[in-house]
């Protein structure tokens, strides 16, 4: 295998990043909303986002891919496979980061919350100052857990036509008979990368400050 | 857009055939993968440093990686290497491979979860290494592991849709191909997605069922 078949997938690679990056980004804005909405404590918000999250977790990926695929174009909307990927795993990461995020904010001490209430702090303030920075801290390893999780399921985008790692992977064991190195190569890449996102995430997460108990 | 659900119950016999492999490879996949997983938990408790430290590499590979990548490796790569493979026992290798390393952490964890003293305590009454595995750590650590292997066994069930890319005949492979030949992709997705909903929904709530009952039982014990 040479260097020039290595720097082809080393390019694609940019992709899945791209892609998984993008994704956790959006997923996350979601999953803020859908933990508020666990919260609630209302009918209507609750059981809504609860489908939600057992649907999307319920179903393998490839599926919810194959589904958005073909499905945003019977409705009338062409969009690109990269688009409909990121949604895809967009909506897939937000199931289970709304699950942790909602874990974050229910073990926010309560104590906390009432004395922040007993200075005259409004809802508003007490959910920035106190129990966003705090959910967010007790759910960070989770958080680099899970793009760990999406950088690896972001594998499957290549089966709807978006050229990132594995489908370059494929494409080049394809034209060169070489598929054990290729795609042993495309391992070790996969590997590098969710190594270096543990990593960052273990430096991040002892930057932070600590939790008050 | 028309939703023409008649299109894909006329494919009935292929749907019953797909999601019966689809069961097959599950199941069959999942008592591979513990067991599998469990000798790895073994090896890295008793087998001494080196095994340790080289199995824990190899778990460590299998899972930073995809799953997809290792089935391709098997599938395309294993020829190369003298291992030719139909789709379906490639695919059942995988992901007994596949499910072995993660269930091979969660009986690790469940080893270490497990207090020293009543290992040292079967050492000093004179039982084998075999028995103390067998009547202090399996019986101790069964609470334990329990919970993780069936949130395990759920995600080997979602896995097991990747294998049609490798055109193993499950109910994936089945549902697309009955889709596109009757250009009826969002019907026959559809009903693939409510299969894997239900499925992982009714495995879930047993699951949930059966710790409950368990846990009863170990806090009757203590």
């Amino acid at each position: 295998m040479s260097i020039k078949l290595f720097e082809l997938l080393l390019y694609a690679s940019i992709y899945t990043v791209l892609i998984s990056v993008v994704s956790i980004l959006i997923g996350f804005a979601i999953a803020i909303f859908l933990s508020g909405m666990l919260l609630s404590r209302k009918a209507i918000f609750v059981v809504p986002a609860q489908i939600f999250i057992s649907f999307f977790r319920g179903v393998p990926l490839l599926v919810q891919l194959l589904l958005i695929y073909n499905m945003l174009p019977a409705i009338g909307l062409n969009v690109p496979s990269i688009v409909a990927a990121i949604i895809g795993l967009s909506l897939c990461t937000a199931a289970y980061q709304a699950e942790n995020m909602r874990g974050g904010f229910a073990s926010v001490p309560v104590g906390l919350v009432e004395s922040a209430e007993m200075v005259g702090l409004t809802p508003g303030q007490i959910f920035r100052r106190i129990k966003a920075p705090i959910a967010l801290r007790l759910t960070f390893p989770a958080l680099v857990n899970e793009a760990i999780l999406i950088l690896k399921a972001s594998s499957l985008v290549s089966v709807v036509g978006v050229v990132e790692l594995t489908r370059m992977a494929q494409d080049l064991a394809g034209s060169t008979f070489l598929p054990l190195q290729i795609f042993a190569a495309a391992g070790l890449i996969y590997l590098a990368i969710n190594w270096l996102v543990a990593l960052a995430g273990g430096l991040i997460e002892r930057s932070l400050p600590g939790l008050p108990r | 857009m028309t939703f023409d659900i008649n299109v894909i119950l006329d494919q009935l016999p292929a749907i019953t055939s797909g999601a019966g492999v689809t069961i097959l490879i599950w199941v069959v996949g999942t008592i591979a993968a513990a067991i599998l997983g469990f000798f790895v938990a073994v090896g890295r408790r008793f087998g001494g440093v080196l095994l340790d430290k080289a199995l824990g590499f190899v778990v460590a590979v299998l899972r930073g990686t995809p799953f997809l990548i290792q089935i391709f490796l098997v599938y395309y790569g294993g020829p190369f290497i003298g291992l030719s493979l139909d789709p379906l026992p490639a695919g059942l290798i995988g992901i007994s491979i596949y499910g072995a390393a993660y269930y091979s952490e969660i009986f690790r964890s469940g080893f270490m979860a497990v207090p020293r003293g009543h290992i040292e305590a079967g050492e000093c009454v004179g039982l084998t290494q075999g028995q103390i595995i067998r009547r202090i750590l399996l019986p101790e650590m069964t609470m334990l592991v329990l919970p993780p292997s069936l949130n395990m066994a759920v995600l080997l069930m979602k896995e097991t849709a990747v294998l049609s890319i490798i055109t193993v005949p499950e109910l994936t492979a089945t549902l697309s191909a009955i889709g596109a030949q009757q250009y009826a992709f969002v019907e026959a997705l559809s009903v693939l997605a409510l299969f894997y909903w239900v499925l992982v929904e009714i495995t879930g709530r047993l699951g949930r069922l059966v710790e409950t009952k368990f846990t009863r039982l170990r806090f009757s014990n203590a």
